[in-house]
């Protein structure tokens, strides 16, 4: 896994002899390219780890460090730049699609920080079995309603009733997914701009916000798909 | 020598094209018939079979065979790349061709053409070749490096397929350019645009949808999806169906049987299908082999029902592109129209209707020609990669991996590892361990696609990690690099990281060739270009010469050569004797600065006769340059032959 903190080894440059910091993507003395560096994806940006980002300026830097670092700058360079070119840039698009959406942002910090975080999928009974609690009766009856309008639509009927029932729950779900993205935006704050005590009590709430919004999207896709059918 | 020429090719199903960049305008280099369209057809002479090597032909005259030997013709090979056995099959019962009988599952394909086999990268390297001659004796020297085109929605091994082709044609490719995202460089070279753009891309036999994001010279690709099985081939072969079962119901002559016979149908299909983009009705008129004729009228209404099954399969593709990306029909700023298919009427309503482009009051972009868009493109690209021009040097295209890479799990679920759409160059770290104490292999299933289960994705390939140290089960721990380089290809390492011993991977490719069977099938006539070419440039450097010393001999007979002094004229005479002389030999390079040094010596007479013929605008040039100005095509075989004195 890549490490948290940028360390401070220096590292010859290979063009030009002159030792620096290893997590810099071109020599500061001589500008060559240098192979990928060991640092996290907030340090391809020159950033701190944090969750609140500024989303234009990431951006404009992704494009930015591409103009200098992709393969087509190097079609025509030694095959050694040329490799560094490819696993750099593979580097900095890595770190820029987990860095500019939010929840896989959140994730990478939390895995960083060493939170065990299943994003795969999982079985039926995995998925009964970590129903929030508070949800338990809702997501019962729920399910209950999308077994009846699966039927339904394999024998060709429309219940007018049912599917109302559905939209219902949609649009709740929804909802509770916004609240959850809402304790998510403070969860950020407090892990940005507290001190060690705020920041795990804030690792520790996201992680169960991101369990609790895996599962409400999730069932917010499964009623999609069946009205949508 | 002058610095080496990148150039961009389109390899297309129905045509092929090689283009370049010339300052900032990208432009088509047409063949020796003067046509820019190289057809993708590859015939087999007749003659070959008296031993050694077969003589091709490609391009038009290939195309006059079709009628004459069918069985030693191929077209549409492009649908053939990368393809394994079963699907070769499937696809076979569109087309005249045949499967070489010895084929075995798991061997790349190879098709029965007249008494010899070829496997489709070969077929498509002789295009690639023509394309190169093509382009080498447009510049007068050798092309080694070049960007090829694929669909964007091309897979792992239809990717490398096409680049074992170019090098099978003796070509260094570069960069294989996603199809859609050449055209949008076409279009964006000449503005500064910001938005997003989509790009619909309906080919011979491929549809591509992409949406892009252009920004300070970004092309930045949000989303691609298509379907490599779809395009005008398909509206072909529904015509060809229709009147071949009438001929049949009608006349009682079952045409299926001569495959000459179905490749005329055909022919007059195409041209009522192009006809029909204009027109209001096409007519089939076909004399048949007894003598009778099959008559037929197809109105254009009857044609749209006919074809739009196939139409509506390009709209799934455009709405998932549009999910991907993360937006609506209403924020797409621009349509570009790419594709012979997307003449066609009812395509165009179909793209007007998905992106709400009448009711906004936007028009979607066909100014640059369709079949040309993706070739000029590609010469941007080449100009980029080149990175020798001012016009290009801003711009960079961000291109993304248009299926999902995965590996196959426990119960044969497929466990993704890198996503759709994301940004290429792409990579992803795994960790493997063994299942058995002392275990040594682990063997790792790669797959490419969207579904769930292992056996409904394609299979790209299977790697065996060898060379794992005995260690207790669960303990190794073996890191796995994937990686997608800028090609959408996938790359492998591995490394055990408890010893840190390199893990030897043998990769076995499910569908495609090893490097030592690419290495057995380059094109012969590579290992001879040298020579070949040597003599080309030889017998080109001697026309220009003659083309010129020609044009001195009737010097005297200009009004302009009197203004010259006795000096000018002695310059001159020295520089043509000179010439006359050096012409004899065989260094072509000699000939060509002889040849220069006369052009030179005769620069101020140029001048005076230019006055004296046309407007003072043309001053400062020399006889030959003042020639290619006045030559109106770039077509001319050589620029002097229009520099005419009279």
């Amino acid at each position: 896994m890549f490490k948290l903190l940028d360390s401070a080894v220096p590292v010859a440059c290979w063009s030009c002899s002159i030792g620096h910091n290893d997590s810099t993507l071109f020599c500061p003395h001589c500008s060559k390219i240098q192979p990928p560096p060991g640092g996290d994806y907030f340090s391809v940006f020159g950033l701190e780890p944090r969750l609140n980002l500024d989303l234009p300026a990431l951006e404009h830097e992704f494009h930015r460090l591409s103009r200098r670092l992709h393969p087509d700058r190097f079609a025509r360079a030694e095959e050694n730049e040329k490799q560094w070119s490819l696993a750099d840039t593979a580097l900095l698009n890595d770190a820029y699609r987990t860095l500019k959406d939010p929840l896989r942002r959140t994730e990478y910090l939390l895995k960083l920080l060493g939170a065990e975080i299943d994003a795969g999928q999982e079985s039926k009974e995995e998925k009964v079995a970590r129903t929030p609690a508070d949800l338990l009766e809702e997501v019962f009856e729920l399910n209950m309603q999308l077994e009846e309008m699966r039927a339904a639509r394999s024998s060709g009927n429309a219940d007018a009733a049912l599917e109302v029932a559905l939209e219902q729950a949609k649009r709740k779900f929804s909802g509770l997914l916004v609240a959850v993205d809402d304790d998510l935006g403070d969860a950020w704050r407090a892990w940005d701009d507290g001190d060690i005590a705020a920041r795990q009590a804030a690792q520790k709430k996201m992680v169960a916000l991101l369990d609790r919004r895996r599962y409400l999207s999730n069932l917010v896709r499964d009623v999609t798909e069946v009205l949508g059918a | 020598m002058a610095e080496v020429r990148v150039v961009g090719i389109d390899l297309g199903t129905t045509n092929s094209l090689v283009a370049t960049m010339e300052g900032d305008t990208p432009f088509v280099i047409p063949g020796v018939d003067g046509s820019n369209l190289v057809p993708s057809v590859v015939a087999l002479d007749p003659i070959s079979a008296q031993g050694g090597r077969p003589t091709v032909t490609v391009g038009n005259s290939a195309r006059k065979a079709l009628i004459q030997t069918p069985e030693r013709v191929i077209y549409s090979v492009k649908r053939l790349m990368g393809r394994g056995l079963q699907e070769i099959q499937d696809e076979l019962k569109l087309f005249p061709f045949h499967l070489a009988g010895d084929v075995e599952e798991g061997e790349v394909p190879r098709i029965q053409l007249g008494e010899l086999r070829f496997t489709p990268p070969e077929i498509s390297a002789y295009i690639l070749r023509q394309l190169k001659r093509n382009a080498e004796r447009f510049f007068g020297s050798p092309v080694t490096q070049a960007v090829i085109t694929v669909p964007a929605y091309f897979n792992d091994a239809q990717r490398q397929a096409t680049k074992d082709a170019g090098r099978m044609a003796g070509l260094d490719v570069l960069r294989l350019v996603n199809e859609p995202t050449a055209a949008a460089l076409a279009y964006g070279l000449d503005r500064a645009k910001e938005g997003t753009i989509a790009v619909y891309d309906l080919g011979g036999g491929t549809f591509d949808i992409s949406i892009l994001k252009l920004r300070d010279g970004i092309f930045e690709v949000q989303s691609t999806n298509g379907d490599t099985h779809l395009g005008g081939d398909d509206i072909d072969n529904l015509l060809l169906a229709i009147a071949l079962n009438e001929i049949h119901a009608e006349h009682g002559v079952d045409l299926r049987l001569h495959p000459g016979a179905v490749q005329a149908v055909r022919k007059a299909a195409i041209e009522a299908k192009i006809l029909l983009s204009a027109e209001a009705a096409a007519h089939f008129d076909i004399e048949l082999p007894n003598g009778d004729r099959y008559q037929r009228e197809i109105p254009r209404a009857v044609f749209e029902l006919l074809i739009e099954p196939v139409l509506k399969r390009t709209e799934g593709p455009c709405k998932q592109a549009l999910v991907d990306a993360g937006i609506t029909p209403e924020q797409i700023d621009e349509v570009v129209l790419v594709g012979g298919s997307t003449r066609i009427p009812a395509v165009r309503q179909l793209v007007d209707d998905l992106f709400h482009l009448g009711a906004r009051g936007k028009r979607p972009h066909t100014e640059l020609n369709p079949d040309e868009v993706v070739a000029l493109g590609a010469a941007v690209q080449a100009d980029i990669l080149s990175g020798a021009s001012k016009s290009t040097e801003e711009m960079l295209l961000l291109d993304v991996t248009p299926l999902s890479l995965g590996i196959e799990a426990l119960g044969g679920t497929v466990a993704r590892i890198i996503q759709r759409n994301s940004t290429i160059p792409a990579s992803a770290t795994e960790h493997f361990t063994t299942g058995v104490d002392g275990q040594t292999n682990v063997a790792i299933h790669v797959l490419q696609g969207e579904r769930e289960l292992a056996a409904d994705c394609r299979s790209l390939a299977r790697f065996d990690l060898k060379g794992i140290p005995p260690m207790s089960a669960g303990l190794p721990r073996i890191e796995v690099k994937f990686l997608i380089d800028a090609d959408g290809i996938l790359h492998v390492t591995a490394r055990e990281q408890r010893s840190g011993q390199a893990a030897q991977i043998e990769v076995k490719p499910t569908y495609g060739l090893t490097d030592e069977q690419v290495e057995s099938m380059i094109l012969d006539s590579f290992d001879n270009a040298e020579a070949d070419f040597a003599k080309r440039l030889l017998i080109e450097a001697r026309n220009e010469a003659e083309t010129i010393l020609a044009a001195v001999e009737r010097a005297p007979e200009s009004a302009a050569w009197a203004l010259l002094t006795g000096d000018e004229q002695r310059i001159i005479y020295a520089a043509r004797d000179v010439l006359k002389t050096i012409k004899q030999d065989e260094d072509a390079a000699a000939i060509r600065n002889a040849t220069l040094a006369l052009d030179q010596a005769t620069r101020r007479f140029a001048e005076l006769m230019m006055e004296a013929a046309v407007s003072s605008a043309l001053t400062g040039k020399t006889m030959k340059s003042a020639g290619e100005d006045l030559a109106e095509a770039v077509t001319a075989p050589h620029a002097m032959a229009a520099a005419e004195f009279k």
